[in-house]
């Protein structure tokens, strides 16, 4: 495994797209939610809201950039023939692609950490300034407070699974267009069209199995009973799209010629 | 030209993968439209009132009334008009409803959706002279109240009705004359009092209003009888009801009338029809489909730099932005012509499917429809050729792939949070092409009746075809900078 870990780590560090995509994560996350905080003012008349989410909104976005990275770890290597140099080194490929997971996982915990904290900094700085204060019952933005501490973590946490849901993906789909499509689709797609739905039945459960609206309830610090379903339980509905998507594409990759 | 259009042609023509994505792309439409419909049961559903000119009206307000038969003049004072929204569950308070009303009217009947004219003073408005749900005239401005009351008359003379309002009882400004047909010969007329829902943040929540009226006087045409106070539209879908524990009263003592009422008359709008549908919710799959022919748009570029077939295309079209314009021309085409078969088959059946099981659409005329149909092909042709822009800039399939449906999609996403303040709303609806949306809408924004005017409701800050060219606007850019760096770069 230590080879294995090595090489990818290698290959992450020594080529520019990477470092490219990471800095774009953070500065997407931070720059959207820096922008929602900005537009954003509480009036005389009262202003609800849930503030944390606000501040944390630019998660929506850079985690399209995780998307790209991890369908570019192995998708990139499809296109350009490097998988079969990568599967000769390391005739494993079950191995391959966990060490692939865990380089993944450690870039982007480092990335979104990083993008998260700054996106509640941001929060933390701005809102005051839109009459967000205390005296109107609304502190700043803290991780002291056990509801914001909780979405912070889960909103890197939840990171870190949408680019190993991407990875699986792309080890089953191997072209990196469709890849991002069909990832990109499962996210984006599922909450818009769960609002089509007349039955709220079916229309809860689509909100409850849809990788982005269940895992992003991590990210709720009011009204926690209107959401589909309890932080930690959305954010384990992520966890089994993530376990299902590596799985599937670790069999496959087993399974299939390169 | 016509050789490159042909040669991108059979390229597009012979990519399986690229002809079934348009196939699928249209699919998805319909079957969302599909999906739409046959997940809505209404079934039972109270029917929803609509007005002399067919749109879905709000009909519910507490009406005193007496019969009037032929012409004839009533003329009455307002002292105070005061409005109770609840705070909490049971707990009303004193509360300020713009769009408050408190007048007199002159009404067909109490059938729900009837003619109707009416003279009125408003908690934030003034005083307004409205006809027939939609209409809507300014009078004499500022507030009433006990040390400056408004005096109100309303005359009728066969279908014209003319309103008045004043300040002293003696010199009176015309507010409006309306011709409203069909009010018959004995039509209803009398005292209003209508509440409309306050709006609050994103929500809304009902509300109720009383208002003192003195110095009530009629001139011909008035039979003797006994004023009749009733609460009208009381079970109709449009009406939220009288906040708990409130209830419509109409009581006279001496010359004065205290009368307490809720609901509105006035043009529905999707917070008094929130179960309602519209040609927008039945489209959403257009979502599912851009994601589609994004991917495609990307790949007729980017697969060709990564097969190196660049170098023979180049090699055969030397003029490089005439190729990139022949395959923006050809994905543009296609796209849109599995766009418009995906929406003109989606939209009549996801309407059947809705109607059949007894959900209200809003109604559109057939050039609306015609007019989103149209608007949603374009869009996803538009949406295709930014993609191929992007991939022709970014050499990279992902990141085109990415990079237009986060700036497509994303927003709308973002917007459909119930969390997100209208503000921000409507600024992503102005700037990113997520504005192209706007072709899609159907409702229309009424200044006389408040309402959460988001995006996320169905109302966007720009016009439609003004919307769509945000995204143009963003696709021609895309295009230029794409023929710049083709021009600029090795292939």
């Amino acid at each position: 495994m230590r080879p294995a870990l090595h090489a990818e780590w290698t290959k992450m560090r020594t080529v520019a797209g990477p470092r490219w995509l990471l800095l774009g994560l953070i500065a997407a996350t931070v720059a959207l939610s820096a922008a929602a905080t900005s537009v954003v003012t509480c009036g005389s008349a009262g202003c609800g809201g849930d503030l944390t989410r606000l501040s944390l909104i630019g998660v929506q976005l850079g985690q399209a950039l995780a998307a790209i990275l991890a369908v570019l770890v192995i998708s990139g290597e499809y296109s350009s023939g490097m998988i079969r140099t990568t599967l000769t080194a390391m005739p494993r490929r079950a191995t391959a692609l966990a060490a692939k997971a865990v380089i993944l996982t450690g870039v982007v915990a480092v990335a979104g950490t990083t993008a998260v904290l700054g996106s509640l900094l941001a929060g933390r700085l701005i809102l005051p300034r839109h009459g967000f204060t205390a005296a109107r019952g609304h502190p700043a933005l803290s991780l002291a407070d056990g509801p914001t501490l909780r979405a912070t973590a889960g909103s890197i946490l939840y990171l870190i699974l949408i680019a190993l849901l991407s990875l699986g993906i792309a080890a089953v789909v191997r072209d990196s267009a469709t890849s991002v499509g069909v990832i990109l689709g499962l996210l984006y797609l599922l909450p818009i069209v769960a609002q089509v739905i007349g039955d709220p039945h079916w229309q809860r459960l689509l909100q409850r199995i849809g990788p982005m609206s269940a895992g992003l309830a991590i990210q709720a610090t009011t009204d926690l009973h209107s959401l589909p379903l309890s932080p930690w339980a959305g954010l384990g509905v992520t966890a089994g799209w993530a376990a299902a998507a590596l799985v599937t594409g670790g069999l496959l990759l087993r399974g299939r010629d390169a | 030209m016509i050789r490159l259009l042909h040669a991108e042609w059979t390229k597009f023509r012979t990519v399986p993968g690229w002809m079934a994505g348009m196939a699928v792309a249209a699919l998805l439409v319909v079957l969302v439209a599909l999906l739409a419909g046959a997940s809505s049961d209404q079934h039972g559903a109270p029917p929803v009132p609509t007005g002399p000119g067919g749109e879905p009206v709000t009909d519910s307000f507490y009406f005193v009334h007496r019969p009037l038969a032929g012409d004839g003049s009533i003329t009455v004072s307002v002292s105070a008009l005061e409005s109770s929204v609840p705070q909490g569950l049971g707990d009303l308070r004193p509360g300020i409803v713009p769009w408050a009303k408190a007048g007199l009217i002159v009404k067909e009947s109490t059938r729900q959706g009837s003619p109707y004219a009416a003279i009125m003073v408003t908690r934030g408005h003034g005083v307004r002279m409205q006809d027939n749900y939609v209409n809507d005239t300014a009078g004499i401005p500022g507030p009433v109240s006990a040390g400056s009351p408004r005096w109100l008359r309303l005359d009728r003379a066969g279908d014209t009705i003319t309103g008045y309002g004043s300040t002293d009882g003696t010199n009176w400004a015309k507010a409006g004359t309306a011709r409203v047909r069909g009010l018959g010969s004995t039509a209803q007329v009398g005292l209003f009092v209508a509440s409309p829902q306050a709006v609050a943040g994103l929500g809304a929540t009902a509300s109720m209003s009383t208002a003192a009226f003195g110095d009530l006087r009629l001139q011909a045409g008035w039979t003797d009888g006994e004023w009749t106070g009733e609460q009208l539209g009381a079970g109709s879908p449009t009406f939220a009801g009288y906040p708990p524990p409130g209830s419509g009263s109409f009581t006279a003592s001496g010359g004065s009338l205290t009368v307490t009422g809720a609901g509105d008359i006035a043009p529905a709008v999707r917070y008094s029809l929130p179960a309602a549908g519209t040609i927008k919710d039945i489209l959403t799959g257009t979502f599912a489909a851009l994601i589609m022919v994004i991917v495609v748009g990307a790949l007729f570029i980017t697969t060709e730099y990564r097969q190196n077939l660049i170098h023979v295309t180049l090699a055969a079209g030397p003029g490089r932005s005439r190729v990139l314009l022949a395959k923006a021309i050809v994905l543009g085409a296609v796209t849109f012509v599995a766009g418009l078969a995906g929406a003109e088959l989606a939209v009549p059946l996801g309407e059947r499917l809705c109607r059949a099981n007894g959900v209200y659409m809003f109604p559109v005329t057939s050039s609306t429809e015609l007019r989103v149909a149209l608007g949603t092909a374009a869009l996803l042709a538009t949406a295709s050729i930014l993609a191929l822009s992007v991939g022709a800039i970014l050499r990279s399939s992902a990141g085109a792939v990415t990079t237009v449906i986060v700036s497509t999609v994303l927003p709308y996403l973002l917007i459909a949070n119930p969390f997100m303040p209208a503000s921000v709303a409507n600024w992503l609806t102005r700037v990113t092409p997520a504005a192209a949306f706007a072709v899609q809408q159907t409702l229309v924004q009424y200044p006389q009746v408040a309402n959460p005017y988001t995006p996320y409701n169905g109302y966007y800050p720009l016009a439609p075809w003004a919307g769509l060219a945000v995204l143009a606007g963003y696709a021609v850019v895309g295009l230029a900078v794409a023929a710049v760096v083709l021009h600029r770069r090795d292939a």
